[in-house]
């Protein structure tokens, strides 16, 4: 697997992927896609990329432990949901903002907060386990 | 078209319990995924199939333009695809640890926790 | 007065537990006045109690409740009337004496604080359990006194005996609470109340109903579990296996008094019938006649005692069973008697323990020198057991033979049954006053000395207040007796109590001849009790043995059970999974009239619609084609390869199918799940030297292949059965039209997940994660420790 031609096209595909796997989770609200489908696309890139260069390289990539990322998209997730607490309403209660950019609005909202808490929270964990699969078939 | 699904499911499931009825860890794990994939089936076909379209409404209205797919069972296989992806390298994870630390894949030959030769409850106070 | 009645009087019920808990910290602050400062709590009880004696006496009946669980309309309530306050009063009364004697008997021990916390914690729960109104709260502090009487047998933990003794008074008594819940559960339901002050007006009614005997039966088996009746008598000679505080708390005043406590409580709603009085008089008698020789039988004065109390026990019962106003006045002034003596002798042998170093009588004698002022307890507290005039032992005597002066045979049956337990007890206690602390000095363990003032207190106050409370026979009859009698029967009674003597009376001369034969009994102890023992060891067997075979019997059961169930094999267990799961697919399916929605029926045309070949396109039948060709080619995998490639096909056959129904999301999810799966197991299944057969006996494929095809074919009739009966939309139908107005996306999906049910996403993301830290985990410890 660690052909030149791998080593060299892993770095543009990882890019892609994860560019990719953003754009799913975005636009999840309205198409298909999701926080769920995007975090295993973004997963994948990162497996790749450890099978590409490395567990320690994937790991030197990313810059932050990928269970940190999966613990920080559970707390983000868990606060999108408090934001409800200023309106009176439930736990997780959506709260709806529109910011006009230009020619176009973009539509913030807690359930986007809360799919990329997802998002992370899949792409973390999943990342994870890989990478540490990867580096036990080491030496 | 209903049917044929539910015969469908039924076979994924047969498969699954003959797999995990096996003595070998890691044919007990594939028989997981498969029984997974079963319960999957089971639920979709259970929420009723049809060739609508997605349960996606069309930019512009306020409602779904004809009928649509169910969408609530989609919601509820979709957490579980993760889920049970998660839960199955868990599991994965835990045979191998296992057959390194008793280096045995056959379940009968793992009695760490319930040993052949148990001592017998003590008779006194 | 600051504090509203309810709310003191529910504080009083629970100081004691909030005692309990400083008790450690008080013995380490004042450590040589522990037992001093703890019994301020009781003491403290024991005056706000007498508080309540004039209001009780006036027929006042006090009641207070906090609310415990309002939705069932239940509350932790007490209430306070003759009954409840002299048992009370005899708990708190005798409670502090102890405590301050503990203080000094256990001095230095390293668990003295523990020791004094279990006490208080004992006595909370037995005031709870006279004052509780409320029959579950009953039940939980009858429960509760087991449990700390458990704890306080097995104090000493460290031998075997102590532990058996504990663990026998725990088992026995709580068969007892079960019998306790099964009456206050059937009490309730037939009369529709949780309080015993209104179960009252429930007697005449319940004692028509034909399940009274299981009310009866369920309640006897507490209190006679509870009070050590025979055939259950056998836990408390055992229980002394407990320091002598405990004895002579839990042991003689209070805690086997629950039982008496109970079925006085019970009278109006369950006495009075004449199952009641034969069960209570024949079990009470042959108790007392029992425990009587059962005590001078034994030597070691602790055993005697235990035995004696066994013998008081029975007579309550009897006395209580008779039901007459007589009797339970008798039970009454015995129960006080016997509380104030009882306690008194067992603190009295304690001291000769602790003084000497021996507690067998007879290798005792003349410690009368060096012990003066437990002897003079002792003589005191003597008295009042052999039931000499002016003690309270007397008057509780002279009621008991009143109340059975008349010409039929039972009476005089049970007349001469009293007479002669009475001998018998009288004897006992003539011997334990005399032979211990008269004649010549005999050499003992320790060389003998008189106990310090602390343990003093306890046995002399008690030893007393016998003869101070008879020679207020008035009062005590006012103050204590008429209410009592007046919660017990219902009835306003006239007390006749008095310290004089009337030569005129009948019973007075029985008496007389009890006192007589005692002092026989107590002269020819010696030969009696040879021969009680020879035909003790003639019998062989005794119900401690009978215990101990049922117990072991029971572990080797257990053990047997355990090794037939968790036998070690997994696949076998797997296997009654499975055969469970297959059944209860097939039950619906075939029992419950499932299949009939799938058979013909009358209208045949739409079983020829069902029959019709289904309507699919090409390319969905080469999806199921694809799925089924995945699932064979696993079963039939010959590599490992093979078999993670064949798991991968029949996935990617899943994802399609999803994709083919209007489920892109899922189709998109599923593939790239699929992939994953398969880089993670070939990632790990290379490294493992498997087995690639999957060897299986003929046997074992034939119950597997049954099992799966069994399994598989129920799963796909229930869901044929599920998909022939009518589709409620109602909820897909409200997502789907308020997804766009309300929730602002258009992929009805993914509102759904991070929106409708985003509380339920974020739990499975956090199982997510937390499967991914538990995979770590189990990774890097090995790396950890190579």
């Amino acid at each position: 697997m660690n052909t030149l031609i791998f080593r060299t096209m892993v770095g543009p595909i990882v890019t892609i992927m994860l560019i990719f796997s953003a754009f799913i989770c975005l636009r999840g609200h309205n198409a298909p896609g999701g926080g769920f489908i995007g975090g295993l696309i973004a997963a994948a890139a990162i497996a790749v990329l450890g099978i590409a260069g490395g567990a320690t390289a994937a790991r030197k990539a990313l810059r932050v432990d990928p269970l940190a990322i999966a613990g920080f998209g559970v707390v983000i997730a868990a606060l999108s949901g408090l934001g409800s607490m200023f309106t009176g309403s439930p736990f997780l209660t959506s709260i709806w903002a529109y910011w006009p950019l230009g020619e176009t609005t973009v539509p913030l909202s807690t359930p986007l907060v809360f799919d990329i808490g997802v998002y992370l929270v899949v792409l973390g964990t999943l990342a994870a386990i890989a990478l540490v699969l990867e580096e036990e078939e080491g030496p | 078209m209903n049917f044929v699904l539910a015969g469908l499911v039924g076979l994924f499931i047969a498969t699954a319990i003959y797999f995990l009825l096996s003595r070998s860890l890691i044919r007990m794990l594939l028989g997981m995924v498969v029984l997974g994939n079963g319960i999957n089936l089971l639920i979709f076909t259970a929420g009723r199939i049809s060739n609508d379209a997605p349960p996606i409404v069309p930019g512009g209205l306020e409602q779904p333009a004809g009928a649509i797919a169910n969408p609530l069972p989609q919601a509820l296989i979709l957490t579980a695809i993760v889920i049970g992806f998660a839960m199955f390298s868990f599991l994965l994870v835990l045979a191998f640890r296992a057959y390194q630390a008793m280096d045995a894949e056959d379940t009968d030959r793992m009695r760490l926790a319930e040993p052949e030769d148990a001592p017998r409850p003590p008779l006194s106070y | 007065m600051g504090l509203s009645l309810d709310a003191s009087i529910v504080l009083m019920a629970l100081a004691p537990f909030a005692a309990a808990l400083l008790a450690p910290l008080v013995q380490r602050i004042a450590a040589p006045f522990a037992g001093w400062v703890l019994a301020l709590v009781p003491a403290a009880i024991f005056v706000f109690l007498l508080g309540f004696i004039e209001p009780i006496a006036a027929h006042r009946f006090v009641q207070a409740g906090l609310d415990w669980v309002p939705a069932y309309g239940l509350t932790l309530s007490f209430f306070i009337d003759g009954l409840s306050l002299t048992f009370a009063l005899a708990i708190s009364g005798i409670g502090a004496l102890i405590l301050i004697y503990s203080g000094a008997y256990l001095r230095g021990h390293r668990h003295l604080g523990r020791f004094l916390g279990f006490m208080l914690a004992f006595m909370g729960a037995m005031l709870g359990l006279v004052l509780a109104d409320n029959m579950l709260a009953l039940f939980s502090f009858w429960e509760l006194t087991t449990v700390t009487s458990f704890l306080l047998i097995g104090f000493d933990h460290s031998r075997q005996a102590a532990r058996r003794g504990a663990i026998q008074a725990l088992v026995v008594t709580n068969i007892g609470g079960m019998g306790l819940l099964l009456g206050v559960i059937l009490a309730q339901q037939l009369t529709g109340q949780w309080n015993l002050s209104g179960l009252r007006d429930f007697g005449d009614a319940m004692r028509e109903n034909p399940v009274y005997p299981v009310v009866l039966i369920a309640f006897l088996a507490a209190a006679f579990t509870k009070s050590a009746q025979f055939p259950f008598h056998f836990w408390l000679p055992n229980a002394m296996e407990a320091p002598t505080p405990v004895s002579a708390f839990l042991h003689s005043a209070t805690m086997v008094q629950g039982g008496v406590y109970l079925l006085l409580r019970l009278t109006p709603f369950l006495g009075g019938t004449p199952a009641w009085t034969v069960t209570l008089v024949a079990f009470g008698g042959f108790t007392l006649l029992w425990g009587a020789l059962g005590a001078i039988r034994q030597t070691d004065l602790k055993q005697v005692l235990a035995q004696s109390t066994i013998a008081s026990l029975g007579l309550l019962v009897l006395l209580i069973g008779l039901g007459t106003e007589l009797s339970i006045t008798a039970a009454i002034l015995y129960f006080v008697a016997h509380a104030v003596y009882k306690a008194g002798l067992f603190l009295v042998v304690g001291n000769v323990d602790h003084g000497s170093g021996s507690r067998d009588i007879v290798t005792l004698g003349g410690l009368g020198d060096p012990m003066p002022v437990t002897f003079i307890a002792a003589a005191l507290a003597a008295l009042s057991m052999v039931g000499l005039p002016v003690t309270a032992g007397f008057l509780a005597k002279e009621e008991m033979y009143l109340g059975l002066l008349g010409p039929d045979w039972p009476q005089i049956l049970v007349l001469i049954v009293l007479v002669i337990g009475n001998a018998l007890l009288a004897g006992v206690a003539l011997s334990i006053a005399i032979r211990p602390f008269l004649g010549s000095l005999l050499p003992t363990p320790k060389v003998p000395h008189e106990a310090p003032i602390a343990m003093l207190a306890g046995p002399v106050v008690l030893g007393a207040a016998g003869i101070l409370l008879a020679l207020n026979a008035g009062r005590l009859g006012h103050d204590i007796v008429v209410p009592t009698i007046a919660a017990v029967l219902g009835v306003a009674a006239e007390s006749h109590l008095t310290p004089m003597l009337d030569f005129t009376s009948l019973a007075l001369w029985l008496s007389a001849a009890t006192i007589a034969l005692g002092i026989l009994v107590h002269w020819q102890l010696a030969p009696i009790r040879s021969t009680l023992r020879r035909i003790g060891t003639a019998l062989g067997w005794t119900f401690d043995h009978g215990f101990d075979a049922a117990m072991f019997g029971l572990i080797r059961f257990a053990g047997a059970v355990t090794r037939l169930l968790h036998h070690g094999r997994l696949e076998l267990y797997l296997v009654l999974v499975f055969a469970g799961f297959a059944l209860a697919v097939l039950v619906p399916v075939f029992g419950m009239g499932g299949l009939e929605a799938l058979l013909p029926n009358a209208e045949l045309g739409d079983w020829s619609a069902k029959l019709a070949w289904p309507q699919l396109q090409v390319h969905e039948w080469a999806v199921l084609a694809m799925a089924v060709v995945g699932l064979v080619a696993i079963l039939t995998a010959k590599s490992r390869l093979v078999a993670i490639l064949a798991l991968g096909v029949q996935g990617a056959a899943v994802a399609l199918i999803f994709l083919s129904f209007g489920a892109p999301d899922l189709a998109f999810t599923q593939f790239m799940v699929e992939i994953l799966s398969v880089v993670i197991l070939a990632l790990v299944m290379t490294r493992l030297k498997l087995d690639e057969r999957d060897y299986r006996e003929f046997e074992d494929l034939a119950r597997d292949g049954t099992l799966a095809v069994v399994g598989g074919t129920g799963i796909s009739l229930l869901l044929m059965v599920v998909l022939a009966g009518a589709f409620d939309p109602r909820l897909s139908d409200f997502f789907a039209a308020t997804s766009v107005p309300i929730a602002h996306g258009a992929n009805i999906v993914n509102v759904i997940l991070v929106d409708y049910r985003g509380f339920d996403t974020l739990g499975e993301i956090s199982v997510v994660l937390g499967a991914g830290i538990a995979i770590l985990a189990l990774l890097r410890r090995r790396r950890a420790a190579p």
